[in-house]
């Protein structure tokens, strides 16, 4: 199999691709043909409402599932995955939302959690502790993020810091391809601000970030390309030139699909006139809505 | 393009305002309640001592004797605990094991050393199967260790009968190798003092186990594990391997013990070892592993230990009746399970989420 972390991919290499992708349990058709490539060096950004697919495509991605049907391409070459381990092999790795860290763990314990150094030989093979602690804060201040003790348990950083490291994590263990499931939905602002500058970094360094989210205030941020996925197909696929905020959250809100229910409920006038009237208002100047998550 | 609220490092920074002093730090280790603990009850056990002798080498000697063989099963008992599981078949292990021993030597006629060989590996193909069981079955370990541990019961008292036609097995002493054997596991050292040399046993499996868990790769697995199974299987960390191996250190540990009870007591009985499961659990949640798992420490467990040991040893010095000591058991499981989610609560407060 081709490894990522054998050679850097330059930037806007095709790294990852999805061609005609299903996948089905069953009689429920959870994707379909969902294509979608990745370039080293970009944030690569997939929105979807709930329901939408994107758990079941991070897990195609991350080598939870196998396609049903369709080839999944690291390097233009087809590649099966057939768990987690295989997809970290080659480089990509997944952060989950909650599933990243484990709290009573000290900082250091986590960032080589699996991968810890060692020292020593035989019987006597023991961590090295010195080194984890200043690699870990070394490449924690590379990522912008001061911990002061990497003793502290994990628990007692905040959302955003947790997310941090577990990113940091990935990009220190080679990662080439880094999917982000859902990083910002359980922060407030100024966390999700932290995170999105963690995304920025890591891109800068060549890392391929898949981030994946419902918030189209967050993806427009950082996102070089944006998919969107809904019921299981993909809607939409446009680069950064070709879209702005105002579109994106438009198609998050449902928007073509509201914008016709309006113009239906306009036809029957009355009461429901005028609400549909606000709602094409809201949905014209999605800005001006409350709920954008 | 990515532009950030305003100041966006600042907020971090003043989080961790709060400096964490090193008495806050001592306060979070897991086995600092029980060491208070453990000083208190020395202290009280020295008040209402009728003989004159608990708090001088007789007395430790007499009450390390007792905490020693809890103390060794606990230690393994604690890191499993840390791994997020339970063991209740390490008590009646003991006895398993003390009996297996016993046949080997009294019934196949098997020297004491490769009897002993033996009847470690049968503790690890015990504990083998009940770490299996539980990864495999994804059954709580507390029922799936509950069975193992009446199976087990069931076991020893018919076969004993089975093959002895009594519910124990002696003349263990008859096998060849044993004076060596004793020498090993069931002397006693340091005239007249007498210390069974259990202690160095028990004091060598808190070092071993204390620098497993914190100092090793696989001791960072064990806090993984029990911490958080998923994140750790994530991470690429071999949970289940991690916890069938936890399970076999349990075994192995009561074997060890049943091997030293067997040795020092020429015989077996077939009920030895029941019940004290959960007393090697009260050592290791005394001494500040949490129930939930991925939280403790081995020197906690030996801490543990010791109070129960000074405790039922304390009562016979002070002349109670001995009738009295599992209530004793009882209160400082509750106390001490208070004072250290007290402490712990305090000492992370507003930390935690």
């Amino acid at each position: 199999m081709t490894t990522l972390s054998e050679a850097p991919v330059p930037t806007g290499e095709k790294i990852l691709e999805l061609k005609d992708v299903s996948k089905s349990f069953g009689s429920v058709i959870a994707l379909r043909d969902i294509s979608l490539h990745v370039e080293a060096g970009s944030v690569t950004c997939v929105l979807g409402d709930n329901g939408a697919g994107k758990s079941t495509l991070i897990k195609t991605l991350s080598g939870v599932h196998e396609p049903s049907t369709g080839t999944y391409e690291v390097l233009r070459k087809p590649v099966r995955l057939s768990s987690p381990r295989d997809a970290l092999a080659l480089g990509i790795a997944t952060v989950y939302q909650d599933l990243a860290t484990v709290p009573l763990m000290s900082v250091w314990r986590n960032f080589f959690l699996g991968s810890e150094p060692t020292t020593g030989f035989g019987p006597l093979r023991r961590l090295d502790v010195k080194k984890a602690k200043q690699i870990a804060r070394d490449e924690l201040l590379r990522m912008g993020i001061d911990i002061r003790d990497v003793d502290q348990p994990v628990g007692t950083l905040s959302g955003g810091e947790r997310q941090a490291v577990a990113i940091a994590r990935a990009v220190y263990f080679g990662a080439k391809v880094l999917i982000l499931d859902e990083p910002t939905s359980a922060l407030g602002v100024k966390q999700s601000g932290v995170v999105l500058k963690y995304i920025v970094q890591a891109k800068e360094r060549g890392v391929a970030v898949i981030f994946i989210t419902h918030n189209p205030h967050h993806a427009y941020l950082v996102g070089d390309r944006f998919f969107l996925l809904n019921r299981g197909r993909m809607m939409e696929n446009w680069t950064r030139d070709e879209v702005d905020l105002d579109s994106l959250v438009k198609a998050m809100a449902g928007g073509a699909e509201l914008e016709a229910l309006a113009h239906e409920l306009e036809s029957l006038g009355g009461a429901a006139a005028s609400a549909a009237e606000e709602v094409a208002d809201v949905v014209s100047h999605p800005t001006r809505g409350e709920d954008t998550r | 393009m990515a532009t950030m609220p305003a100041s966006p490092a600042a907020p971090s920074s003043d989080e961790r305002l709060a400096r964490t002093g090193p008495a806050t730090r001592i306060m979070r280790r897991p086995e600092f309640g029980a060491a208070i603990g453990a000083i208190v009850v020395f202290v009280l056990f020295a008040l209402v001592d009728s003989t004159g002798k608990f708090a001088s080498l007789d007395g430790i000697a007499r009450w390390t004797d007792s905490a020693a063989t809890i103390g060794i099963v606990a230690v393994a008992v604690a890191l499993l605990m840390i791994g997020g599981e339970f063991d209740l078949s390490a008590g009646v292990m003991i006895g398993t094991t003390g009996l297996v021993l016993g046949l080997l030597v009294t019934e196949v006629g098997l020297g004491i050393w490769p009897a002993i060989l033996l009847t470690f590996v049968f503790a690890a193909a015990v504990g083998a199967m009940n770490g299996w069981l539980v990864v495999k079955t994804r059954l709580p370990s507390f029922i799936v260790t509950l069975a193992t541990f009446f199976s087990l019961q069931g076991i020893n008292l018919g076969v004993t009968k089975l093959i002895t036609g009594t519910v124990r097995v002696a003349g263990i002493d008859r096998g060849a190798g044993f004076d060596s054997a004793r020498a090993v596991f069931a002397t006693d050292l340091w005239e007249p003092y007498r210390f069974r040399i259990a202690v160095i046993w028990w004091i060598a499996f808190t070092v071993i186990a204390t620098w497993l868990l914190t100092r090793t790769q696989f001791g960072n697995w064990i806090f993984a594990v029990g911490g958080d199974a998923n994140a750790a299987r994530n991470s690429g960390v071999p949970v289940h391997r991690t916890k069938i191996f936890l399970f076999m250190g349990t075994a192995m540990s009561a074997a060890l013990v049943g091997i030293m009870t067997a040795l020092r007591l020429r015989s077996v009985q077939a009920g030895q070892g029941v019940g004290q499961e959960f007393t090697f659990i009260i050592a290791a949640v005394v001494g500040g592993c949490l129930l939930t798992g991925g939280f403790g420490s081995a020197i906690g467990a030996t801490v543990g230990a010791s109070i129960i040991g000074m405790a039922f040893i304390g009562i016979a010095f002070a002349g109670w009746n001995t009738d009295w000591s599992f209530l004793f058991l009882g209160l400082i499981l509750f106390m001490a399970v208070m004072v250290n989610t007290l402490i712990s609560r305090r000492a992370s407060a507003g930390a935690t989420k």
